[in-house]
């Protein structure tokens, strides 16, 4: 049997072919634009439309193509149109035929393109914000009021320019499920986003334009993969530098080799300097810190610190300084600075040694400071790891930058404000 | 007890040769003359004339022969249904145990069905509305869509007569996992059917109608 059937249209004598005569509803011309009832021996006009067509679709009426590994002819082409906030957006729809298969549809935005299948089951809606299908979560992105503003060819519904069903898209990318239709029926149907490159060799169109511009509803996140890849990476990293962590906590000595308690009288000028030890350093070369600790109140005390080589008389400076006040004003109780102070000298070889004391303050108040000064060889360096945890977020925030940025113009475009986070579950990786 | 499969007769409009592929069938119509024909104990008799088949564009034809899962079947007959916006074809299927079956195939969206006992008393299909909930003793619907809708022809054998069916009421039902049922309001009480939507390959279907180009 033959299975395409020629007409001539009943408003302006134009010869029209369908392709899926028994199953097409309706007909629009493709010369004067009537939409013709399909189902009618004759093909009753239905829409007189006198209009001269404008519009061209991307890929031509009665063009075969391949989806999901069977042929397909495309039979039909809607434009539709949503306005938000005054602006008009429109996107084209596809119908294809297969005799055996039934219909598929296509559809495309400014060079995004979706392979579009009705659903037979209907999807979990979970309070308008999210439904659930095969296992996803789809996320709301945008509820319009979707109308037809352009038709040609066949299409198996009731087809009318002006037709107006709310569309209520939800996304979870590379899927789309969409909601068309009224409270009394329900239409669920599901896209997967499809690059132009690869519409362009199903249907084997050279010329198709490949270029898509934005961020579409569904289109898989192109830095999402490596990013993912980036945390996988990080994640060890951190563990990894986690266990260096606790093993620099646990390995080192963290030896007291030295507490004393002074007083610093301040009358007394330099007389206040104090030299404590000897005292030994042992094992490798390796750090020595010195905590200071005074009863500074409303008050600075200034240490001249200076770890002296017994034998050689070497002497390596430093300083500390404690400096603590605080008091009440109109936003109640504040404080600044701490009684407590610590310095770290690095790279001390094993050996006796001195510790020189010089504390210098404010003459004025002229109490009695006390204070304690402790010397422990071989700490941690919570310095060098904080460098390290600054240095493993570094490639995180590279590689997750692009990812959110991406999102962001995503969800810009949907009814809802601000990036949503929600990623797509990870593949199976194989 | 029913005449044995591949009983010959001979139609009493023009004498043509009809053959019942299916010792069940209740009605058939000739090939030839279109009389449609139902079975009277070992008699056929002319109750009615199919006027003008419609023309389907389904690939499903009386003789095809395919797979529902592990049963098998054979296209036996025919009724075609017509609505508001289209029509479709509810094919009538002798199964492999025996049994008879329908596969719907409106909008080339394919669905095996079988009657099932509801096991306690259904509801009106014309009381019904879009969101209303059907139980039977073991299974909670949704009604989902409602289909007025008239036989419009009917072509080789039928578990029953066609005669004096007007306009019926299809009530498509699913429950919270997807399983699907039909209410037939063309019975008093109405009938209800369960089965499958299943793709064209999933039925491996031979002997099915040829598309020149496809």
């Amino acid at each position: 049997m033959k299975p395409v059937t020629a007409f001539s249209c009943p408003n302006c004598g134009a010869s029209i072919t369908m392709q899926a005569q028994g199953w097409s509803v309706t007909v629009a011309c493709g010369t004067c634009g009537s939409v013709l009832d399909a189902l009618h021996p004759t093909l009753r006009v239905l829409q007189r439309h006198a209009e001269r067509l404008t519009f061209t679709p991307k890929i031509p009426l009665g063009t075969r193509g391949t989806i999901n590994g069977r042929q397909y002819v495309v039979i039909g082409c809607q434009r539709v149109t949503i306005t938000v906030e005054g602006v008009d957006y429109s996107w084209t729809e596809y119908v294809c035929f297969n005799p055996y298969h039934g219909f598929v549809y296509l559809s495309e935005y400014q060079g995004h393109w979706n392979v579009i299948e009705k659903l037979r089951t209907r999807p979990e809606e979970h309070g308008g914000t999210a439904v659930l299908h095969d296992g996803r979560t789809f996320r709301h992105f945008q509820s319009a009021n979707a109308r037809t503003t352009f038709a040609l060819g066949e299409f198996p519904w009731e087809l009318r320019v002006g037709d107006e069903v709310r569309a209520r898209d939800f996304v979870s990318p590379p899927y789309l499920l969409s909601a068309e239709g009224t409270a009394l029926e329900t239409t669920w149907s599901m896209g997967r986003y499809t690059p132009p490159a690869e519409i362009a060799r199903m249907f084997g169109i050279k010329a198709l334009d490949t270029r898509a511009t934005g961020v579409f509803a569904n289109q898989p996140n192109p830095h999402l993969s490596s990013a993912r890849r980036v945390r996988r990476v990080w994640g060890w990293l951190t563990v990894a530098w986690a266990a260096m962590l606790v093993a620099a906590l646990l390995l080192t000595a963290k030896q007291e080799v030295l507490v004393e308690r002074g007083e610093f009288a301040r009358a007394n000028g330099e007389a206040n300097a104090v030299v404590l030890g000897p005292f030994e350093l042992t094992g490798r070369s390796s750090n020595v810190r010195v905590n200071v600790r005074s009863d500074v109140s409303n008050d600075w005390v200034w240490f001249g610190l200076a770890l002296i080589d017994d034998e050689t008389g070497q002497a390596r400076d430093f300083s500390a300084q404690t400096s603590y006040y605080y008091g009440r004003d109109s936003d109640g109780n504040w404080s600044e600075g701490s009684q407590k102070d610590d310095v770290t000298v690095a790279e001390v070889p094993s050996g006796r040694y001195l510790l020189r004391v010089a504390p210098e303050g404010d003459p004025i108040g002229a109490r009695v400071v006390n204070y304690e000064v402790r010397v422990v060889r071989d700490v941690p360096s919570m310095l060098l790891f904080g460098l390290a945890f600054g240095a493993l977020l570094l490639p995180m925030a590279f590689a997750w930058w692009p990812t959110i940025g991406f999102e962001s113009r995503r969800w810009n475009e949907s009814d809802h404000e601000g990036v949503v986070l929600s990623f797509p579950p990870e593949e199976a990786r194989t | 007890m029913t005449a044995p499969a591949g009983q010959r007769h001979a139609c009493p409009s023009c004498g043509a040769s009809i053959v019942f592929l299916w010792a069940q069938a209740v009605q058939t119509t000739c090939e030839f003359c279109k009389s449609v024909l139902v079975r009277t104990g070992l008699d056929l008799e002319k109750v009615g004339q199919q006027a003008d088949f419609p023309a389907t564009a389904s690939p499903v034809q009386i003789g095809m022969m395919g797979r529902w899962g592990q049963r098998t079947f054979t296209v036996v007959g025919r009724l075609t249904y017509e609505w508001a916006r289209g029509r479709w074809n509810e094919w009538y299927l002798r199964l492999g145990d025996g049994n008879g079956a329908w596969l719907s195939d409106a909008q080339l969206e394919y669905a095996l069905t079988t009657e099932v006992a509801p096991g306690k008393p259904l509801p009106d299909p014309m009381s019904l509305s879009v969101g209303d909930t059907v139980a039977t003793d073991r299974y909670r619907f949704v009604v989902t869509n409602i289909t007025l809708a008239e036989y419009v022809g009917t072509e080789g054998e039928l578990p029953f007569a066609t005669g004096g069916r007007a306009l019926s009421t299809f009530v498509d039902l699913i429950t919270q996992n997807g399983i699907f049922a039909t209410l037939d309001g063309s019975e008093t009480p109405p009938l209800l059917f369960m089965g499958d939507y299943v793709s064209w390959d999933d039925m491996a279907p031979q002997g099915a109608r040829e598309f020149e180009g496809w």
